[in-house]
């Protein structure tokens, strides 16, 4: 991780847009958790026209559900869950400026050609490292929907969280050429 | 006929939870050793290298190794000489119960799958109980998480499809989920017996220690064969690409009606959770 690149969150285009696949970024910040149950009602409110929890322009979201918290400790273990399920979401969320996705797994070609259209990035953080990434998280506050207790929305303070890019705003797809270049 | 108290199925199964959620087994720890030894990816290096890392602050500070704590899959060998005093179902899902919120353990089951909200406690348990002889019981609780749950996949062959049924089945199965089960994964593969049963032999392969190989040697060559054939799909660590995509690949097999052939694959991610205990 001696070559990372450093970068603040909010996300700007420039950004986005000097990041290729298999960068390896460390991202310092505000970033927001959302799974998929926290996506379907933002969806839904985005396709109503009605204003959103939280502003979308430019930030990241975390596909995360943290475990709870034990005391003396800012967050339990965090680690990324799987992309995939806020696929059907995420098109109508990048129309609405949303410039990085940080998740685990392979993205749907929906999402692939949406992110090239609004020029966002997809990084991927280790899953199941979920004790070591949450030592990068240095604070958290729920913002929106409590009530769906781990999958709640919560925006969290991350200091040189670690993550590499795995689509990038150019059509570029690291599972894709990753295994390509192993495959025997 | 030996008497055991409910209490003792409560704190045993709690600390299961626990111990199962904090500390990941030496035979995982050790397969990613090897793994390292092997990977060629400078990513898939890295990404070895933080499991490992977080493994030890997971062990060191009682926290789970991952956020997805499962959903509890408790297996009872119950003695058939023991006599539990009280309900062994309720004393489970109490045990799941105090594991869950004492461990500061993440809940992740909803009550009902249409309909249903989280039930707040982890409860209830997937629970699999085999009678067998003795006095003596013994209770593994595998807590499994969902994402490499979702890539699991139960099929009702031919009984023509064969070995080579098998084969094609189970690295299609794996080429499939790509990224998606959090590798370097396990694999358990069921084969025979019914539609049911055959996701059963599938789970329970699961809890073989890595390394330990079937004892018949037609099916230890077999598990061998897939593991080199899996390896070679190029998916590695976290599906960016490498040579170690699974630790290892576990067969379980029952006897089959003349004319089904089913096989099933149960794909666990790199945290293969599992804790035991004979009581």
């Amino acid at each position: 991780m001696t070559d990372a690149i450093r970068i603040k969150a909010p996300l700007t285009d420039d950004d986005v847009l000097k990041l290729k696949i298999g960068d390896s970024v460390l991202i310092t910040g505000k970033i927001y958790t959302a799974r998929d149950a926290a996506h379907k009602r933002l969806f839904e409110l985005a396709q109503k026209g009605e204003k959103l929890p939280i502003t979308l322009k430019g930030n990241v979201i975390y596909y995360a559900g943290p475990a709870p918290t034990k005391p003396g400790y800012v967050i339990g273990p965090a680690g990324p869950t799987t992309s995939g399920r806020c696929d059907p979401y995420t098109p109508t969320l990048l129309a609405h400026g949303l410039k990085g996705m940080i998740g685990k797994g392979v993205r749907s070609k929906e999402v692939r050609d949406a992110m090239q259209k609004y020029k966002a990035v997809y990084f991927t953080a280790t899953g199941g490292a979920a004790a070591l990434i949450s030592k990068n998280i240095k604070a958290v506050k729920i913002v929106a929907y409590e009530d769906l207790g781990p999958e709640a929305i919560r925006e969290l303070e991350v200091e040189n969280f670690p993550v590499i890019v795995a689509n990038d705003a150019f059509g570029g797809d690291l599972y894709q050429e990753g295994i390509k270049k192993y495959k025997r | 006929m030996r008497e055991v108290s409910s209490q003792v199925i409560v704190d045993t199964v709690a600390r299961l939870c626990m111990e199962a959620n904090y500390y990941l087994g030496d035979d995982v720890i050790k397969a990613f050793e090897q793994g390292l030894q092997k990977e060629e990816s400078p990513t898939g290096k890295d990404i070895l290298n933080q499991l490992l890392k977080n493994a030890q602050i997971a062990k060191h500070e009682n926290i789970p190794i991952c956020q997805d704590c499962g959903f509890a899959v408790v297996f009872l060998d119950l003695g058939t000489d023991t006599c539990v005093k009280g309900n062994i179902i309720e004393a489970v899902n109490e045990g799941v119960r105090k594991g869950y919120t004492e461990g500061y353990l993440r809940k992740s089951i909803v009550s009902d799958p249409i309909r249903g909200k989280n039930t707040g406690d982890n409860t209830p348990a997937i629970i699999h109980t085999t009678f067998v002889p003795g006095d003596k019981i013994k209770i593994t609780v595998a807590p499994k998480g969902g994402g490499s749950e979702n890539m699991s996949e139960v099929r009702m062959g031919k009984p023509a499809d064969g070995i080579e049924g098998v084969r094609t089945f189970v690295i299609d199965r794996v080429l499939r989920s790509s990224a998606n089960p959090c590798p370097p994964i396990v694999v358990g593969v069921g084969i025979g017996g019914t539609f049911e049963y055959v996701a059963f032999l599938a789970k329970k392969a699961l809890l073989r220690n890595i390394g330990v190989r079937h004892p018949d040697p037609f099916y230890a060559d077999l598990e061998k064969e897939l593991l080199q054939s899996i390896n070679d799909l190029g998916i590695g660590p976290m599906g960016l690409g490498g040579r170690i995509t699974a630790l290892d690949v576990f067969i379980e097999t029952h006897p089959r009606h003349i004319a089904s052939f089913p096989v099933a694959v149960n794909i666990n991610c790199h945290v293969a959770r599992h804790k035991s205990a004979v009581i």
